[in-house]
């Protein structure tokens, strides 16, 4: 990050949001079962995952690779990492998260899913003013697809599949995983590669909203165009889509998942559920098209959809 | 999760929220006991409150014909009358559907004198992720009503985390539900006492409608949640035993139940197309491509990220016993785990539960090409879709809607 701050040159060449292949990263809860499984898996991925955290087994080294902290603080002053991404379980969560603004890492990837919605409004008010910016909870996470075989050489920080990516233009941001793989399957296997593909999470309290990350994509020249998945529940996606209507020039397709929810329901996701006739996605179709983003018809119309505005 | 409104109250008293004198009880004469005791108090009138997880309840009807949910009576032996017609049996509200809820459980209390109802409710706001309470002096109507036409009459305030809910907070909302001197300091109480339950039971809302102003039996006004509601965040359950024990099994759908024994996600609903699926929202999605091309789904089902075999049979045994079904449609993104072992997981749950109903599935991600060889030469008659549009399409023409 350095040196990207340092020149423009490494900047221009190498576009993207959030992070890049060259983005240093830590893993907290990188012992956990599911942290390590996810670290092997970016590692094999090329990505540069430099150290890990858990609390009591600082000093040891992970998979023969990455050197684990006791702290976050202790691992950014080693390794020099500005990216971090966080596997531990719900109760320990909005600790880690804090850990990792307190040292001052500049992206903070929550993977967890069941953090109690008071500890995020807490977070996310302890947060306020300070410069890292927080992706999830409950999300997939990040990537930036890398130049190798099956995008290999990426940053891949959470739990999606790398290999189902490609270097390219298209950028992707949803609250749901297995949809976000979905749309980016959709791209890759019509040979359209993506810039970023942005998880933010199915929780009501997130770090970044739609809104965050289509600013960011609308700013970056690499990105050419944008999918915006989004689902029932709060306003985000009227939100975002009430910003695109006046501020972005890129051609935009959304989806919108759950139309066919019953009311009152929470759909798996903490923050997917229609409430007081608010949050329909009749309403949010509604504002995505008036925004005139291109809205598929069913899910397996994402790519499809954008690319044909093209 | 949500509670009876006896359980709601006896957090709020905790927290030094006033309610009207009463108690719970399973039996009729157990009801009439508690308003024997009430009327020796002082009571001049009681109210009988069947316990649902439902509202409407006093404009409810009773399958045995008997009407209204909440009741008041002027005698103990009236409140016995009432208690024998409404417990064993089944209310049914416009919230309940028409299969109505059974009820086993009443509430039997005072019923104050009331000058006027009022509005109260804590619950979080998303965009600013923070708490917000409201208020309005329409009370003990349908505040999503009095939100449509006459937006101004709902104050709101937003509390600050960091701090909570600051007395002049509290004050102000009291001013704006236009009390009087004597009851503002009250009510500033019942507001805080309100938000702390809120705030350290970890509830997605706390509603109290009606919030009333009441003459007490020495004639004096007084302020009193004469009805709540809450509903708790289900991730912060692990941290409250005492909310965790108010969970109440019958108000819950039995397959949702047994669906969360297994750490599946399942919500019943109306039509004849089963989907079983990885991702909420890729499952939300199957939901809706299967209505975009004419059929209807039975359920939303999420399997989680890693669909294990045991996952996946315990998902087919509670998809089949919902007699509705008429057809499966299985969508699996794999992206991380081998499809062939997804595939293997579905040929046995299949071969084990004896499915006989169409099976649509569409697999897609790592492995696939074994995973669709797997269901290839399984035996089994099961449809493969090559995209979701494809699988909804096969499935819903199969089951011939």
């Amino acid at each position: 990050m350095h040196e990207e701050a340092r020149g423009n040159f490494l900047y221009i060449i190498d576009m993207s949001i959030l992070v890049k292949p060259n983005t240093r990263v830590i893993v907290q809860g990188i012992t956990g079962s599911f942290g390590a499984r996810h670290t092997q898996l970016s590692l094999g991925y090329g990505t540069q995952i430099v150290a890990g955290v858990t609390p009591g087994k600082g000093g040891q080294l992970f998979d023969n690779k990455a050197p684990i902290f006791d702290t976050v603080a202790e691992a950014v002053k080693e390794t020099g990492a500005t990216a971090s991404a966080i596997f531990v379980p719900p109760p320990f969560a909005a600790d880690a998260i804090l850990e990792g603004v307190d040292a001052g890492l500049e992206l903070v990837v929550c993977i967890t899913e069941g953090i109690p919605v008071n500890d995020m409004v807490k977070v996310k008010r302890a947060m306020a003013g300070k410069a890292t910016r927080l992706i999830g909870p409950n999300c997939p996470g990040v990537v930036t697809p890398g130049e190798g075989p099956d995008s290999h050489g990426g940053c891949r920080i959470g739990i999606a599949p790398g290999y189902i990516h490609k270097k390219g233009h298209i950028g992707v941001v949803s609250r749901s995983g297995t949809l976000t793989y979905e749309a980016v399957w959709q791209l890759t296997c019509r040979g359209a590669g993506q810039s970023t593909c942005v998880g933010i999470g199915g929780d009501p309290v997130a770090g970044t909203t739609h809104l965050d990350v289509i600013k960011m994509f609308t700013a970056d020249p690499d990105t050419h165009g944008i999918i915006l998945i989004g689902e029932i529940g709060g306003a985000a996606e009227e939100e975002a889509a009430e910003w695109i209507k006046h501020n972005c020039r890129k051609p935009v397709a959304g989806f919108i998942a759950g139309a066919t929810a019953p009311p009152g329901r929470r759909m798996g996701h903490a923050g997917a559920i229609v409430s007081g006739g608010k949050g329909t996605a009749a309403v949010k179709i509604q504002a995505l098209r008036e925004a005139g983003i291109g809205v598929a018809p069913t899910p397996s119309e994402m790519a499809e959809t954008l690319l044909k505005m093209m | 999760m949500n509670i009876h409104e006896y359980q709601a109250k006896q957090l709020l008293t905790q927290y030094g929220v006033a309610v009207p004198a009463g108690q719970s009880c399973d039996a009729p004469e157990a009801a009439k006991d508690i308003a024997q005791k009430l009327y020796q108090d002082g009571a001049k009138l009681t109210v009988v409150k069947a316990q649902i997880h439902a509202g409407g309840r006093g404009k409810g009807t009773f399958k045995n014909g008997f009407k209204g949910g909440v009741k008041l009576c002027k005698t103990a032996d009236e409140v016995l009358e009432n208690a024998k017609a409404m417990l064993g049996n089944v209310l049914v509200t416009k919230q309940t559907g028409p299969d109505g809820r059974l009820v086993s459980k009443l509430l039997v209390a005072l019923a104050p004198q009331i000058q006027k109802e009022l509005y109260l409710a804590v619950l979080l706001d998303r965009a600013a992720s923070r708490p917000i309470i409201m208020v309005s002096t329409e009370g003990g109507v349908d505040i999503e009503e009095v939100a449509a036409r006459t937006p101004e009459k709902i104050v709101k305030e937003w509390v600050d985390p960091a701090v909570g809910l600051m007395p002049f907070q509290a004050r102000k909302l009291a001013r704006a539900l236009e009390l009087k001197e004597g009851l503002i300091g009250q009510a500033a109480k019942l507001i805080s006492g309100v938000y702390k339950t809120w705030w350290e039971c970890d509830a997605s809302l706390v509603e109290i409608n009606p919030l009333c102003i009441i003459t007490d039996a020495q004639g004096k006004p007084g302020i009193s949640a004469v009805d709540a509601k809450i509903s708790l965040d289900d991730n912060a359950l692990y941290r409250h035993a005492n909310i965790q024990a108010m969970r109440d099994l019958a108000e819950e759908a039995p397959l949702e139940t047994e669906a969360s024994e297994h750490n599946l996600n399942y919500i019943k609903l109306d039509g004849n197309i089963a989907c079983l699926v990885n991702g909420a929202g890729l499952a939300m999605a199957t939901m809706d491509i299967i209505r975009h091309y004419g059929g209807m789904p039975a359920n939303f089902l999420d399997v989680g990220g890693g669909a294990s075999t045991e996952q996946v049979t315990a998902a087919f045994k509670i998809i089949m016993k919902d007699l509705n079904v008429k057809g499966i449609l299985v969508n699996i993104f794999g992206g991380i785990m081998d499809c062939n072992i997804i595939a293997t997981g579905i040929v046995a749950a299949v071969k084990q539960t004896g499915l006989k109903l169409p099976l649509v599935v569409r697999l897609e991600g790592n492995n696939v090409s074994a995973g669709k060889r797997t269901l290839a030469d399984s035996g089994l008659t099961l449809i493969t879709g090559d995209s979701m549009a494809d699988a909804a399409q096969k499935v819903v023409g199969a089951v011939g809607n």
